[in-house]
């Protein structure tokens, strides 16, 4: 028999569909704005906060929608943006630093919905409000650290194994390093050595005069990019949690650029504050003959270094750097033995027996932490890239009471919010590259709202206008069509609230309504098959049959070539691009699910079986 | 209801060279306006600030346009956007003064100017070595784009078929992108999208008319290829003007209503959905039966019988 469906299929179907609005209702429910306040070191959520919070509100005459405790911290909702952002002001004034309160949108889903994972769709940037940013790695920095780092090894290493050299510079215009010795047969011993330590790192070039030029290899180069790179993107995310964003984002992007969304932020001089700095952190011995003073006169014994502490008191250290942060691997603050603040750090290997050899005989001498930050100037270099100045500063002191290894921990610090303050700092400290900004993008809460107002009614309308259309055009067959089209629309939504990591943009909104208007084309085609079927004599039965296996063909192959279209939009474009390429590639596969699967479903139920050769199409 | 339902297939093919030829015409003309002329490029493109404030009364550009000169802006391009309290500013990236200080010294100078609380709606900052990679990026998404059309639908169909689907969607993209030359539209990322999805439409319907081709080569043996051709054409010619027409309707509404900042895509487009249905109708199968493909290419493979008679 032609035209018949098993219940399976029908079941299938209605389950899909169940399935697909389950996960779309959420989207009904408008999400507020509202604030979500956290303890930060130092400070707890506690009923008592809420009520203080509730107090200064109504105090301050901002209506609010609820204020509760969840999951450990404070959600407060509210009605409008205006009063959120006041709120946010007054709240801050009230709770200090005790607290951090970001700016978020709360989905106001009902419980059971939260509880099986259903959830609005993720807004982006252009709809929500807040700021974009993208950050670029400055890797020929990284690159020449490496080098200046390599060559002091390079050193050390030739000493140990007592091959005599002459020099061992490090040449930065070329990122190699240089070494020279006396004779071929050192040359060639040096270059077994070192190749030896550093397997498939390095490329070695002899040159006239017993010189050995040392480059790194792809391998070597392309872990380093990587390291730098995935490095800045932890950092960024922990400085991120220090701002106080609800739901940011922190993604790579290509080779050497990381993109960072902070949506509710407004504040942008503040972000870019906390994201712009960075940081690297070097171990010094304390210089314990120099006089402070005459040097803070400016007469610094040849071999040490004047730097200042965060008051501004002079330290006088040594030039030799015992260790650099990026053989940091981890610190965090705790308590020792007797309850006092410590912070234990963990070194990597390499940094291990450097510091272990180090620290041998500096027993009872006292070892500084050196913060090192570049910060942005207003200057550019000649390609246009800002130059970064160099800040340094001795955010800690201590006595080193044993031979050190791999893992150590500073004692004797005043306060646990200082032992807390070290550790993000010697964390931060471990980054490699300095980054800067390349693009910055702000979009305002109003503007974000209008564009989801503007967005919404011309999908609406769109809709309306071609629901009225199909009807007039196809009369029942038009109405199946329209049938199709709105679980279509279920689909989508529901596919997009389901899919982690999609996002809905303006662009991906014309997206959605873009595929309304090409969706009805499959319905379309099968539609026009069915009336030619009928005019060449068919009976409804076969014309129905033929109408929708012919029309699918067409059908696969037109929407397979759109989907290409849209998988290389998506590859290649970025932010709202992107969304649009989703919510385009996305809606061409569900619209081939809708217009052949389901609207087959509902012809071939009501005039599978029809006699005659007359369809209301 | 039916409109478009015809006794006789039409004769689009005998138009198909005077169509060719005015095609042709057309884009070297976009190509000569995108040479001369070229794209007013938004932002995203070549890098630089716009900001968008928003004014409790309706602004005075002039004001704002001292003020800003005054700051050290003078070369900042200042226009209302949607409505005379919107107000957009654009300036050129420059070298010396670090990029994103300058979104602040506008809102600043804007801020004097007006005499009144602004809002800032939006600051957009591109550095320009970012803004030349979206460039090449885009540009590379479209060739990309066209190429894998190319190898697809020589697959699916044949040769010829293929090439006459991807010189349509040139000549659509061309053409198009001449219409933003000359009306001096802003071309930014998202008319991009928009022209790209432009591609994903108009190889749609392309691909329609070649179903039909090959299906109509296969049924009807005793056609001329034009007849075939045209066969074709006004069979799925109901169709054809019925999608578009939903598609148009939709991107009518998506101009009238989404706001100015759909407008570029919106535009792109619907123009671009006009020059897409003349091109899968005339020049996608023009072209190949200009380059000559017949019944044989598109018959079902014959397996050779052992013993057959070489050529």
């Amino acid at each position: 028999m032609l035209n018949q469906n098993s219940i399976w299929r029908y079941l299938m179907v209605v389950l899909v569909l169940a399935g697909a609005l389950l996960y779309a209702l959420p989207n009904l429910y408008p999400s507020d704005p509202s604030l979500q306040i956290n303890a930060a070191r130092g400070g707890e959520v506690t009923a008592e906060v809420v009520d203080k919070i509730k107090a200064e509100l109504s105090a301050k005459q901002i209506n609010s929608k609820a204020v509760e405790l969840e999951k450990g911290q404070v959600l407060a909702r509210f009605l409008n943006t205006e009063d959120q952002l006041k709120a946010r002001e007054v709240l801050d004034q009230l709770l200090g630093d005790k607290f951090v309160t970001a700016l978020n949108l709360a989905p106001a889903t009902p419980k059971w919905m939260d509880s099986i994972g259903a959830a609005p769709m993720k807004l982006g940037l252009d709809l929500r409000g807040g700021v974009h940013f993208l950050m670029e790695i400055d890797m020929k920095t990284a690159i020449d650290k490496n080098i200046d780092d390599m060559t002091q090894i390079f050193r050390s290493d030739l000493r140990e194994a007592k091959v005599r050299y002459r020099s061992v510079t490090a040449d930065l215009a070329n990122q190699r390093v240089l070494l020279t010795f006396r004779n071929a047969e050192d040359v060639a011993a040096a270059q077994k050595l070192l190749d030896s330590k550093n397997p498939n790192e390095l490329v070695f070039t002899e040159g006239d005069d017993h010189s050995l030029a040392v480059t790194y290899s792809e391998t070597r180069l392309k872990a380093l990019r990587e390291d730098a790179v995935a490095q800045n993107v932890t950092i960024i995310r922990n400085r991120v949690n220090a701002i106080g964003v609800a739901e940011p984002l922190v993604q790579r992007q290509g080779a050497e650029r990381i993109v960072v969304q902070l949506p509710g932020v407004q504040d942008t001089a503040r972000a870019k504050e906390i994201l712009g700095a960075t940081a690297t952190l070097e171990f010094r011995l304390v210089d314990e003959n120099a006089d402070v003073t005459a040097a803070a006169a400016g007469r610094v014994p040849p071999a040490a270094q004047l730097f200042f502490d965060r008051s501004g008191n002079p330290v006088v250290l040594q030039k030799r750097v015992m260790l650099t942060g990026n053989h940091i691997v981890g610190a965090n603050a705790s308590f020792d033995e007797y309850s006092r603040p410590q912070v234990n750090i963990d070194l990597d290997a390499k940094g291990g027996d450097t510091f272990s050899r180090l620290t041998k005989d500096a027993i009872g001498k006292a070892m500084a932490t050196v913060f090192i930050e570049y910060k942005p100037t207003n200057k550019k270099d000649a390609d246009g890239k800002t130059i970064l100045e160099r800040k340094e500063e001795v955010v800690s002191v201590a006595t080193i009471q044993s031979r050190l290894g791999r893992s150590f921990r500073i004692t004797g610090l005043d306060a646990p919010g200082e032992a807390q303050n070290l550790a993000v700092l010697l964390r931060a400290g471990a980054l490699i590259a300095p980054i800067q900004i390349v693009e910055e993008r702000t979009i305002g809460p109003s503007l974000g709202q209008e564009n989801i107002e503007l967005g919404m009614n011309a999908i609406f309308w769109g809709m309306i206008a071609v629901l009225v259309f199909m009807v007039i055009y196809y009369r029942w067959f038009g109405v199946v069509a329209n049938i199709a089209l709105a679980c279509n629309l279920i689909l989508l939504v529901g596919l997009l609230a389901m899919i982690p990591g999609a996002t809905l943009t303006l662009p991906g909104m014309a997206g959605i309504l873009l595929t309304v208007g090409m969706a009805v084309d499959a319905n379309v085609l099968i539609n026009e098959r069915i009336r030619e079927e009928l005019a060449n004599g068919r009976s409804a039965m076969q014309a129905i049959h033929e109408g929708y296996d012919r029309a699918f063909a067409t059908i696969a192959d037109s929407n397979i070539t759109t989907l290409l279209v849209a998988l290389i939009l998506f590859g290649i474009g970025s932010g709202p691009v992107k969304g649009f390429a989703v919510t385009l590639a996305l809606g061409i596969v569900t619209s081939i699910f809708t217009a052949v699967v389901v609207s087959r479903l509902i012809v071939n139920a009501v005039w599978g079986q029809k006699r005659g050769n007359d369809l209301p199409v | 209801m039916r409109i478009l339902v015809f006794k006789e297939a039409i004769g689009f093919m005998k138009y198909k060279w005077i169509c060719l030829i005015v095609s042709t015409l057309l884009v070297l003309g976009s190509l000569v306006t995108l040479a001369t002329k070229g794209l007013n490029l938004g932002l995203d493109f070549t890098g630089g600030t716009v900001i968008e404030l928003q004014f409790q009364q309706p602004a005075d550009l002039d004001k704002v346009r001292q003020q800003l000169t005054a700051a050290g802006f003078a070369d900042a391009q200042v226009q209302y956007f949607g409505s005379s309290q919107d107000v957009m500013i654009r300036i050129a990236p420059r070298a010396g003064i670090e990029q994103k200080t300058i979104g602040e010294q506008i809102v600043a100078a804007a801020n004097q100017a007006a005499e009144q609380a602004v809002t800032v709606r939006k600051v957009d900052v591109v550095g320009s070595a970012v803004g030349d990679e979206l460039k090449e990026d885009g540009f590379l998404a479209i060739l990309v784009a066209l190429v894998m059309i190319l190898v697809y639908v020589a697959a699916r169909f044949e040769w010829r078929f293929s090439v006459g689907a991807v010189a349509s969607l040139l000549h659509d993209v061309i053409i198009t992108l001449g219409m933003f030359s000359i009306t001096g539209m802003e071309f930014d990322l998202t008319v991009l999208a928009g022209v790209l999805a432009l591609i994903g439409y108009s190889i749609n319907d392309t691909i329609v008319v070649f179903d039909r081709i090959r299906e109509t080569f296969r049924k009807m043996r005793d056609m001329t290829t034009d007849e075939t051709v045209d066969e074709a054409i006004t069979s799925t010619l109901s169709r054809t003007t019925m999608t578009s027409f939903t598609t148009a309707l939709t991107l009518i509404v998506l101009f009238a209503i989404g706001g100015a900042m759909i407008h570029g895509f919106a535009t792109a487009l619907l123009f671009g959905i006009f020059i897409g249905t003349y091109s899968s109708v005339f020049i996608a199968s023009g072209l190949a039966v200009v380059l000559g493909a017949s019944r044989e290419d598109l018959m079902p493979t014959v397996v050779e019988k052992e013993g057959a008679e070489l050529p």
